[in-house]
């Protein structure tokens, strides 16, 4: 559960074959959108995760570089944009911060436990949603139905699943 | 050099943030239908939906070899029910049709033009946008199937939202609860017109009807036909709740009749047809006609005896002379409506000179059972 300080030298870089680099993000897009829609009772419960947000946030703790984690975050971003019917780049601009931060932080803490990788997720969860409102309000102009219970619960969920899909993540990483 | 190397994070960084938010803002800005953003939304929307129509077809396959060749059960009974209610609703239809009929002839009057849907597409729900901010559906329908932006989709409960853009294959539908989204609409009874749209919540909300206004909770809300997308007179859903707003304007909640969240299959509206009302002139099916239809036949009375009848109902009908009960049944009473139009010289009655068909029917039991002539007028004076 203690998130500890390491070194730049202790900590260990890892990357991803490019299949698992595409397919992965592509997955996590794909079931976003096709989960609701599949299992209609449960459209509210899927709708509480952000899978795209974990894969982002997964790639960006592993990689441990801000320049691969911004533009892989970009990129699942614009993506997950470019399904909806809003310009392009609300997504892509809160992953890319998502993912930079992620792997900044990466670099300076221990994110290779379950503890660390739960708060982690919570965390940019929250700078996700912030992120996102923020924009969506100020330059698109559209209205957000949320609140902080809610907020805060959807972040516990999407931490829970987070750190299983960290946990298929490391089987697919590589030690560089 | 040294600064650059070791800032290059935050510069590009800073870099991607700025190159995206000026994308944003030229896509919002833009005023022209051209969209800068089509070739990624077509490689997104090319990646992500043929595996989304994989999986539903799989779906609906394994369903439908469930359904219709192994489970069964109580089919038989819910055929008899359902034959039982085509009967009832075949009446009723024939009522409606004679009101319908009414009201096209006095459409005609007022020189009206209606539109109609003159034909629409089925189409399969395959996925969802993935964003509770974009209330939005994909269909399998695309430009190969003529599917075109701002087509009206519906279901067989209501509306349920507009085609917005369309690709080789597939299609993005905007549902009537997405914030951005905007249908004119109008109450049925008190005919109060007004917007309908979404909320972030995804509730719908009917705006723009003044505060002093009555609507009561319940009341059907129809489309309006305001908009160019939406036929007029397409259900949208029923009023919730109203009660006056923070403005001028009334806060009237409704709930959609068609389950926007439980979309599978949908309608698309590919062609709307505006034409003037013209009253039916084929006729319409009476009542008596499809009661006629069904009752046993009347076995065939003596030669003598239909002859008589005929003789003494032919000059008053002009009726033939077949003894089945269907083919005795007066047709149209030509005979009692050409008076009706000769005698009256009103626009009105002329009309509806030529819809001979809608005269009351004559009596059923006069032409199967003549009466027999008086004696009286038999014999010879």
């Amino acid at each position: 559960m203690a998130i500890t300080y390491t070194s730049g030298e202790q900590v260990e870089v890892y990357r991803f074959s490019l299949p698992a680099t595409v397919l992965i993000p592509l997955t996590a897009i794909f079931l976003q959108a096709w989960l609701p829609q599949a299992w209609l009772p449960l459209r509210n419960f899927f709708s509480v995760f952000d899978l795209p947000l974990l894969v982002t946030i997964g790639f960006a703790t592993a990689r441990r570089s801000p320049l691969t984690g911004l533009l892989t975050g970009s990129f699942i971003g614009i993506l997950q944009d470019a399904l909806t019917h809003h310009p392009i780049g609300l997504y892509g601009i809160s992953l890319t911060v998502v993912g930079f931060g992620a792997s900044s932080l990466g670099i300076k803490l221990d994110v290779e436990n379950a503890g660390s990788r739960f708060l982690l997720t919570i965390f940019f969860y929250v700078v996700h949603e912030v992120v996102y409102f923020t924009i969506a309000r100020g330059l698109i102009g559209l209205r957000m139905a949320s609140s902080w219970p809610h907020e805060i619960w959807s972040g516990v969920a999407n931490a829970m699943l987070g750190v299983l899909i960290f946990m298929l993540l490391d089987r697919v990483k590589q030690r560089t | 050099m040294d600064v650059l190397g070791r800032y290059r994070n935050l510069i590009v960084l800073v870099g991607v943030l700025f190159a995206q938010i000026l994308g944003l803002a030229v896509q919002v800005r833009r005023t022209t239908d051209a969209e800068p953003t089509r070739l990624i939304r077509i490689w997104a929307v090319d990646a992500i939906t043929p595996p989304e129509k994989v999986l539903v077809w799989v779906e609906t396959s394994t369903s439908s070899v469930w359904h219709n060749y192994f489970y069964l059960r109580g089919v038989r009974a819910e055929n008899r029910d359902l034959k039982q209610q085509i009967e009832r609703m075949s009446l009723e239809q024939v009522r409606m049709s004679q009101d319908a009929d009414q009201a096209r002839r006095l459409q005609a009057l007022l020189a009206f033009k209606e539109q109609f849907i003159s034909q629409t597409m089925a189409a399969q729900v395959i996925g969802s946008s993935g964003s509770e901010l974009s209330r939005s559906v994909y269909i399998d329908k695309g430009e190969g199937s003529g599917i075109k932006p701002d087509m009206a989709v519906i279901t067989a409960d209501g509306i349920v939202g507009k085609v917005l853009r369309v690709y080789g294959a597939t299609s993005l539908v905007l549902l009537i609860n997405d914030q951005t989204s905007g249908v004119g609409a109008l109450l049925d009874k008190t005919r109060l017109q007004g917007i309908l749209r979404g909320t972030p919540a995804g509730e719908v909300v009917l705006e723009k009807v003044m505060s002093d206004e009555t609507v009561p909770v319940g009341e059907m809300v129809l489309t309006s036909g305001g908009d160019g997308i939406f036929p007029k007179g397409l259900l949208v859903g029923r009023v919730t709740k109203a009660a006056p707003g923070s403005d001028l304007f009334l806060n009237i909640r409704v709930r959609p009749a068609a389950d926007l969240s439980k979309l599978e299959e949908v309608l698309v509206v590919t062609k709307i047809d505006e034409r003037q009302a013209e009253p039916d002139q084929t006729g319409a099916t009476r009542a008596v006609d499809i009661l006629a239809e069904r009752l046993p036949g009347v076995p065939a009375k003596p030669a003598d005896a239909v002859k008589a009848g005929v003789e003494g109902t032919a000059p008053a009908t002009g009726a033939g002379s077949e003894s089945k009960p269907k083919a005795v049944l007066p047709p149209a009473a030509a005979g009692s409506a050409a008076p009706m139009a000769r005698t009256s010289s009103t626009p009105k009655a002329t009309a509806t000179a030529g819809d001979t068909t809608k005269a009351p029917p004559q009596p059923v039991k006069a032409a199967v059972e003549p009466k027999p002539q008086p004696d009286v007028e038999d014999s010879p004076h």
